[in-house]
């Protein structure tokens, strides 16, 4: 990918970021938030804009490690700076354990969220590697998520710390025992057969 | 969670957790939503929005707008006549940008194209109109008085469709549509009542807060129009843009990358017209995508004021049910009408009840428009209809509980004459969410309980189409209409396709939602998906499956001994073949493919409406602080009736992720109007549950095999949203002896009722 480069005015700023490890050199305008220059001039739409006012985390990358939200954050500021986005988290194709988690956890449905919240728990589990629950539902509330009810979320977290969650829910097969096959559907039949997890 | 089981055994990959098949797209940043993709030469537009709830257009002037640097296209009704600019499945009201006048602070007047979107922002604050303010209706109450303004005064001509059947009543001219649902002798039941409760209900207007705004991306070529699309429903956009445009279905194509959240605010048309206009005028592709804030402004769910009447005998048996209710369409009726016939099916529960007399009036509103929303009428009715059963044992003397289990539907009883009758162990949810909340346990000081139960004639229509093809190699390639939402569409069809083929899921490859690439299906919404698109993939294996045997009885053993159908292919003498085999043979060399077709309409299994009953089972537990009001939902007990789970994985995650909804509607969230401007439109004042609302949850998922769809499958997904306000009502009653019945149930309206309480005012 090549580097925007347009000669600077007084209406534009250069800048420079390391963005996933990878020194860029750009020339923004002072407007540009750092989810437009991520977004629209290097090509990592992995950050979702959604509220655009800095309450639903869906933009958030970081910034020298710690969690900001693209969508306020001015680009001109993170000049100089480490910039992390959802794209550099999988090394050489391998996923980060937060990422495996997340699939495992199924920690998402539509998936708009999810760029933003696992950022959010990246810094998270930096900061602390072994969290409590509590400490992962404090951490992540300014994350929305509309669709999982952030249950599956949490224990994604603590999964990739190595926590107090089984490491996968798919290990839950039922015990599954056949009523009659080719019978009433609508009589119960059998005594359920329960599986408690 | 806990999982009860009573179902034939299934064959893999069907019940199993798999995990989900865009689970490395969506870790990674690789899933592409709309807002994602561009096109060569593609313009940016942005919407100049009515500031008045109600006015009349009296002179635009874009001149200085067109004259901005960098401007391509202003667009307002007039730039359009070529064009037929109002639409609408059920009631045709609604222009795709305002013609003459505005009905709702929000509404878009002039579309400006340019080629990044601040120039866009720039050019619309040059534009000059000058307004007539009009008298406007703030609520259902006024828009249902005497004089009131009226929104249309023409009304929205009908439109046939599939779902709405019913010929539309007006009972006003600000009635958008009515419908009634009515069986027994409602009078008989009164007067023969043992117990009448009585009371007046009331269900916020919401947002449904899909993360992903609406976006659309239009590009037009000699061949027709192509619309990528944050919506839910491909077909049903590709009609409406056919009937805008005066152009063929086959003209129109409607492609859904993945979407951002829906929960039926994508469903049915939103901004794909009003881009495609764009773009025709620009002369360029165009991409508009909304802020939330003009999202707010676009769908909203429908406000409910809910009147209803329960008579009882002695013992607690139901012996009728009245009620009136107005739901708050807003300004358009989008689906409305079909909310309100469904609000009207909806409100007396799966409950044995002797009569029953509903009527539901669609009421337009100077107010953003109104549509389908998770649970689509019966969150806004079974909030009534279940606390009047708490309300009743109480002065009864029964267990809430007991009562339930006293009126509840059999299985297979109709809930209504013709009906389909109900596909569902009511009473052994009702058992299962009891045991799991701890019914009879003792309840500490402040604290309560509450059980609420809703059945959905859900599904929609069965019409559903789906193909499924069999490569030279093997391998499975299924395509469908229905929409990856989120719910995880992509792979449960994915397992089913695999099953009924006989191969791994790994040589399954899914096709969804491009009307150029896939068959028709009619939407994806009403918890349908798994059902019927399962139900038609299935036909089209079995299609396919049939050709394939026939095919290796001339390739295979055209003199030879018989050829035996087994799961993964088919016997010849001693050898095995798989489907790749049969179809080389077939076509005589190495290439070739075999194409299966599955039709799904009302007929067989599916010829009874509705397809299925969507249950909803809820049981929570909740403290209310007596000080500043504020309740805590300390535990949350779902139960998914599901029939079988194809992947219960992701059919738990439905249920939680609707639960947890509907606690934010009862306890947080709601769209608040004044002198018709919208005070909290965006996500700052508009409150949804963040991690530190979630309670102790348990889930249960039970599967009886008892529904129509797939390996005796039925939907879900909206069912645990539905009863979660009346269970906290009820449970807050308990709590601290007062009757919530205006959601949210916000502090200051606990507080409230709590003072009101302790002064001896009668509520």
């Amino acid at each position: 990918m090549t580097d925007v480069l347009q000669a600077p005015g007084l209406d534009r700023v250069a800048i420079e970021l390391v963005v996933n490890g990878v020194p860029r050199r750009l020339v923004v305008e002072p407007r540009e938030t750092l989810a437009e220059v991520l977004r629209d001039r290097l090509d990592l739409r992995g950050a979702k804009v959604s509220c655009d006012a800095q309450v639903c985390g869906a933009c958030t990358v970081l910034v020298d490690a710690l969690p900001v939200s693209g969508c306020t954050f001015l680009a001109v500021d993170a000049d100089g700076r480490r910039v992390g986005t959802v794209e550099g988290l999988a090394t050489d194709g391998e996923l980060s354990p937060l990422q495996q988690a997340f699939i495992d956890q199924a920690a998402f449905q539509c998936g708009f969220c999810t760029p933003g919240m696992l950022m959010a728990a990246t810094a998270l589990l930096e900061e602390q590697p072994h969290p409590s629950r509590d400490d992962v539902v404090h951490g992540l509330e300014g994350n929305i998520c509309r669709c999982t009810g952030y249950e599956p979320i949490i224990a994604a977290v603590l999964q990739a710390a190595g926590g107090d969650m089984p490491s996968s829910r798919r290990e839950e097969v039922p015990a599954v025992t056949s009523a009659e096959a080719g019978g009433d559907p609508l009589d119960p039949g059998t005594e359920p057969v329960e599986s408690q997890q | 969670m806990r999982h009860v089981v009573t179902r034939p055994d299934v064959p893999a990959p069907i019940g199993v957790p798999v995990p989900r098949r865009d689970g490395v797209a969506k870790v990674t940043g690789a899933a592409a939503f709309t807002v994602d993709l561009s096109v060569p030469g593609m313009a940016h537009a942005k919407i100049l929005r009515s500031p008045y709830a109600h006015a009349r257009i009296r002179r635009v002037d874009l001149d200085a707008a067109r004259a901005h640097p960098g401007v391509i296209a202003v667009v307002s009704a007039a730039e359009l006549d070529d064009v037929h600019l109002v639409y609408g499945h059920a009631v045709a009201d609604h222009p795709l940008i305002a013609v003459d006048k505005v009905r709702f602070a929000g509404e878009p007047v002039v579309g400006v194209v340019a080629e990044d979107a601040v120039t866009a922002e720039e050019a619309l604050r040059l534009i000059d109109i000058e307004w007539e303010p009009l008298p406007f209706v703030r609520d259902t109450a006024e828009a249902l008085g005497d004089d009131a303004p009226v929104l249309h005064e023409r009304p929205g001509e009908q439109r046939p469709h599939r779902g709405f059947e019913e010929d539309i009543r007006r009972t006003h001219a600000n009635v958008c549509s009515s419908s009634r649902q009515a069986w027994g002798d409602i009078a008989a039941a009164f007067s023969d009542a043992h117990l009448v409760v009585e009371g007046e209900y009331h269900y916020p207007m919401c947002y449904a807060y899909a993360m992903e705004p609406y976006t659309a991306l239009a590009q037009w070529s000699d061949d027709g129009l192509t619309v990528w699309t944050s919506g839910q429903h491909p077909y049903m956009v590709r009609d409406d843009l056919a009937h805008c445009f005066d152009l063929p279905l086959a003209k129109v194509r409607v492609v859904v990358p993945y979407v951002g959240g829906g929960y039926g605010s994508k469903s049915y048309t939103k901004i794909e017209p009003l881009t495609a206009a764009l773009a025709l005028r620009a002369g360029r592709p165009v991409r508009l995508a909304l802020s939330v804030e003009e999202a707010i402004l676009t769908t909203r769910g429908d406000a409910a004021t809910v009147r209803l009447r329960t008579a009882f005998d002695r013992e607690g048996h139901i012996l009728g049910r009245h009620a009136t209710i107005h739901l708050d369409t807003g300004a358009y009726a989008e689906n409305s009408p079909l909310v309100g016939r469904k609000a009207a099916n909806r409100l007396g529960g799966p409950y044995r009840i002797l009569a029953l007399d509903v009527t539901c009036d669609v009421v337009y509103t100077n107010t953003a428009p109104a549509s389908s929303f998770r649970g689509f009428g019966a969150p806004q009715v079974t909030l009534a209809g279940e606390s009047q059963l708490d309300e009743a044992a109480a002065k009864l003397g029964i267990d809430p509980l007991a009562l339930r289990r006293r009126n509840v539907l059999d299985p297979g009883e109709r809930p209504w004459p013709k009906a389909r009758g109900i596909d569902a162990d009511l009473a052994g949810d009702l058992a299962l969410a009891a045991e799991e909340l701890g019914w009879d346990a003792p309840l500490p000081p402040g604290r309560g309980r509450g059980i609420c139960l809703s059945a959905s004639d859900a599904g929609s229509e069965p019409i559903t189409t789906a193909i499924v093809r069999v490569l030279a190699d093997g391998s499975i390639v299924a395509s469908c209409g229905s929409t990856e939402i989120g719910q995880g569409s992509s792979t449960v069809l994915a397992q089913i396709a695999a099953a009924e083929m006989g191969v791994e899921l790994d040589r399954v490859h899914l096709i969804q939602s491009d009307t150029a690439a896939v068959s028709y299906d009619r939407s994806t919404g009403a918890s349908r998906t798994t059902t019927l698109m399962g139900l038609a993939i299935q036909a089209a294996a079995r299609d396919l499956r049939e050709q394939l045997v026939e095919w290796a009885t001339t390739a295979l053993a055209p003199d030879g001994p018989a050829v035996e159908e087994r799961r993964s292919g088919v016997q010849v003498g001693d050898t095995l073949h798989d489907w790749g085999e049969v179809v080389r043979a077939w076509f005589g060399g190495a290439a070739g493919e075999a194409v299966g077709r599955g039709y799904l309409r009302r007929s067989g299994a599916t010829a009874e409406m509705p397809p299925f009953w969507e249950i909803g089972c809820v049981g929570v537990e909740v403290s209310v602080d007596e000080q500043t009001g504020r309740i805590t939902i300390e535990k949350l007990v779902t139960v998914g009736d599901i029939g079988c789970a194809i992947n219960p994985q992701t059919a738990e995650a439905q249920d939680v992720g609707a639960a947890m909804m509907g606690l934010g509607m009862a306890t947080l969230e709601e769209l608040v109007y004044e002198d018709g401007n919208l005070l909290n439109g965006n996500l700052f004042d508009y409150r949804v549950p963040r991690t530190t609302n979630l309670p102790e949850l348990r889930t249960v998922l039970v599967e009886r095999g008892d529904g129509v769809g797939v390996y005796g499958a039925k939907g879900g997904g909206e069912g645990a949203l539905n009863p979660v306000a009346a269970a906290i009502a009820n449970a807050v009653e308990r709590a601290a002896g007062i009757r919530l019945r205006e959601a949210p149930f916000t502090p200051e309206r606990v507080w409230r009722a709590i003072q009101e309480r302790d002064a001896g005012v009668a509520r």
